[in-house]
């Protein structure tokens, strides 16, 4: 039970932000109203997701250069924890969408529009990639060999997605609020009362994010402990 | 550490083995032929969107089927032996560049066949020409990547599509708008973009470099 310090850091913090974020006195502005409190939990799911598809790569590098099966482990078990945030952050997103962007009078012509926004379709690439990671992984049945080739696929569609990032936002027009870099993180965005709660929003959800992914980590260190060297 | 005429040497046999089988080089030319007829069959004269969107999908489609083979024809005894006399990144930048060719060979007939066969809606020729034997080349480079991979999960071109999809969507956005100016005599071809195509193909030749060293040991 070492290193318990950041797991209760992490529960304290999420009850901060549940209880913060809903009682907080928020600016109102017209459309987003009271729907401004999602981004304690929307944006907050996007900086999970890119901090575990991080881990995943940097313990693709260091498969890489040891060769050793538990790195690959950590690998998967980081992007699969990371897929899953991936997929809420969608989840959540689309219901703030639904309140904001979306034109009541013409939902189907308003999801095509909406569908082609470049952060949307950035995290789409993000997920895309990563399941054809998992697919490429179970398409493999030597270990050693999936582990390798998914590494190298790894480190490579990492390498590609962040010129993606950079570049889908040139092409594209959007609704969504911080083209011109990370939303919600520059000082200007934020009203500061409400950036009280969204730092430590965003530590507390990427702790929560990490703990998952070592609760599965340590279940697959189990179940392969007779391949670990 | 790089060999010039090492790479061209490995580069003269690929050329060589093309050369002599050519049922890969015509198939692949009929595959041309035969969707690009089809499409002509199916619609006549298009709006330049959809000519845009067409050709690029045809390119990428073409592209797939000609790089698929470039890893898969080497069998487990030859990929051995190559070991024994070459570097991974002689071997690697050899296929990059026998591929490239290949490519620009084949975006160039496409070009030719479209114009024929569906129409001429460019305003701007040259850069548009340009434009794609570019967005050939930045095509076959990332998929000669994704061959090696598939050739190494020992996997069918499929595979190659499902990896490579996600990674080519931004490459083919900017090359439509890219483009799109060149359909237009009001829009301006924009030479940021270009250079961050180049840039983008640079990255991915850096890439292969660095990674296939690791897929090509057993």
């Amino acid at each position: 039970m070492k290193k318990i310090w950041w797991k209760i850091l992490c529960v304290v913090l999420l009850f901060y932000t549940i209880i913060g974020g809903l009682l907080v006195k928020i600016p109102n502005l017209p459309v987003l109203g009271e729907t401004i409190r999602n981004l304690f939990f929307h944006v907050g799911m996007w900086a999970v997701m890119m901090t575990l598809f991080t881990c995943s790569v940097v313990q693709s590098i260091r498969y890489l250069s040891k060769m050793n099966i538990r790195y690959d482990i950590y690998a998967h078990n980081y992007a699969s924890t990371g897929i899953l945030f991936g997929l809420i952050g969608y989840a959540t997103g689309a219901l703030w969408m639904n309140y904001t962007w979306a034109d009541p009078n013409a939902p189907s012509y308003s999801f095509s529009t909406v569908a082609r926004d470049p952060k949307l379709i950035g995290t789409a690439i993000a997920l895309l990639i990563y399941f054809a990671y998992f697919i490429l992984r179970q398409s493999i049945p030597d270990i050693d060999k999936r582990a390798k080739i998914s590494a190298v696929y790894n480190i490579f569609a990492f390498a590609m997605l962040f010129p993606t990032i950079m570049i889908i936002p040139r092409i594209l027009p959007s609704l969504h609020p911080g083209q011109e870099g990370n939303p919600a993180l520059n000082f200007k965005d934020v009203d500061s009362t409400m950036r009280l709660i969204e730092y430590p929003a965003f530590v507390g959800w990427t702790l929560l994010g990490v703990w998952i992914a070592t609760l599965k980590i340590r279940i697959n260190l189990i179940k392969e402990k007779h391949f670990i060297k | 550490m790089l060999n010039k005429s090492k790479i061209l040497t490995l580069f003269k046999k690929d050329v060589l083995l093309e050369v002599r089988q050519q049922y890969s080089f015509y198939g692949i030319l009929l595959y041309i032929v035969a969707t690009i007829f089809v499409l002509f069959l199916a619609i006549e004269e298009p709006e330049k969107e959809v000519w845009n969107g067409l050709f690029w999908i045809i390119q990428l489609f073409v592209c797939i089927n000609a790089v698929a083979k470039s890893f898969m024809q080497e069998s487990k005894e030859r990929m051995l032996y190559f070991y024994t006399i070459s570097s991974p990144v002689h071997f690697v930048l050899a296929k990059l560049l026998f591929n490239s060719l290949l490519i620009l060979l084949m975006t160039a007939l496409s070009l030719i066949l479209f114009f024929a066969f569906i129409g001429n809606p460019v305003q701007k020729l040259l850069p548009f020409i340009g434009l794609a034997l570019l967005g050939g080349w930045s095509l076959s480079l990332v998929f000669t990547f994704l061959a090696a991979i598939a050739a190494k999960a020992q996997q069918n071109a499929a595979i190659m599509a499902v990896l490579g999809f996600p990674l080519i969507i931004p490459q083919l956005m900017l090359l439509m708008k890219l483009s799109n100016a060149a359909f237009s005599a009001s829009l301006t071809v924009h030479w940021v973009d270009v250079i961050l195509l180049v840039a983008l193909d640079l990255l991915v030749g850096l890439l292969s470099v660095i990674l296939f060293p690791f897929l090509w040991r057993d």
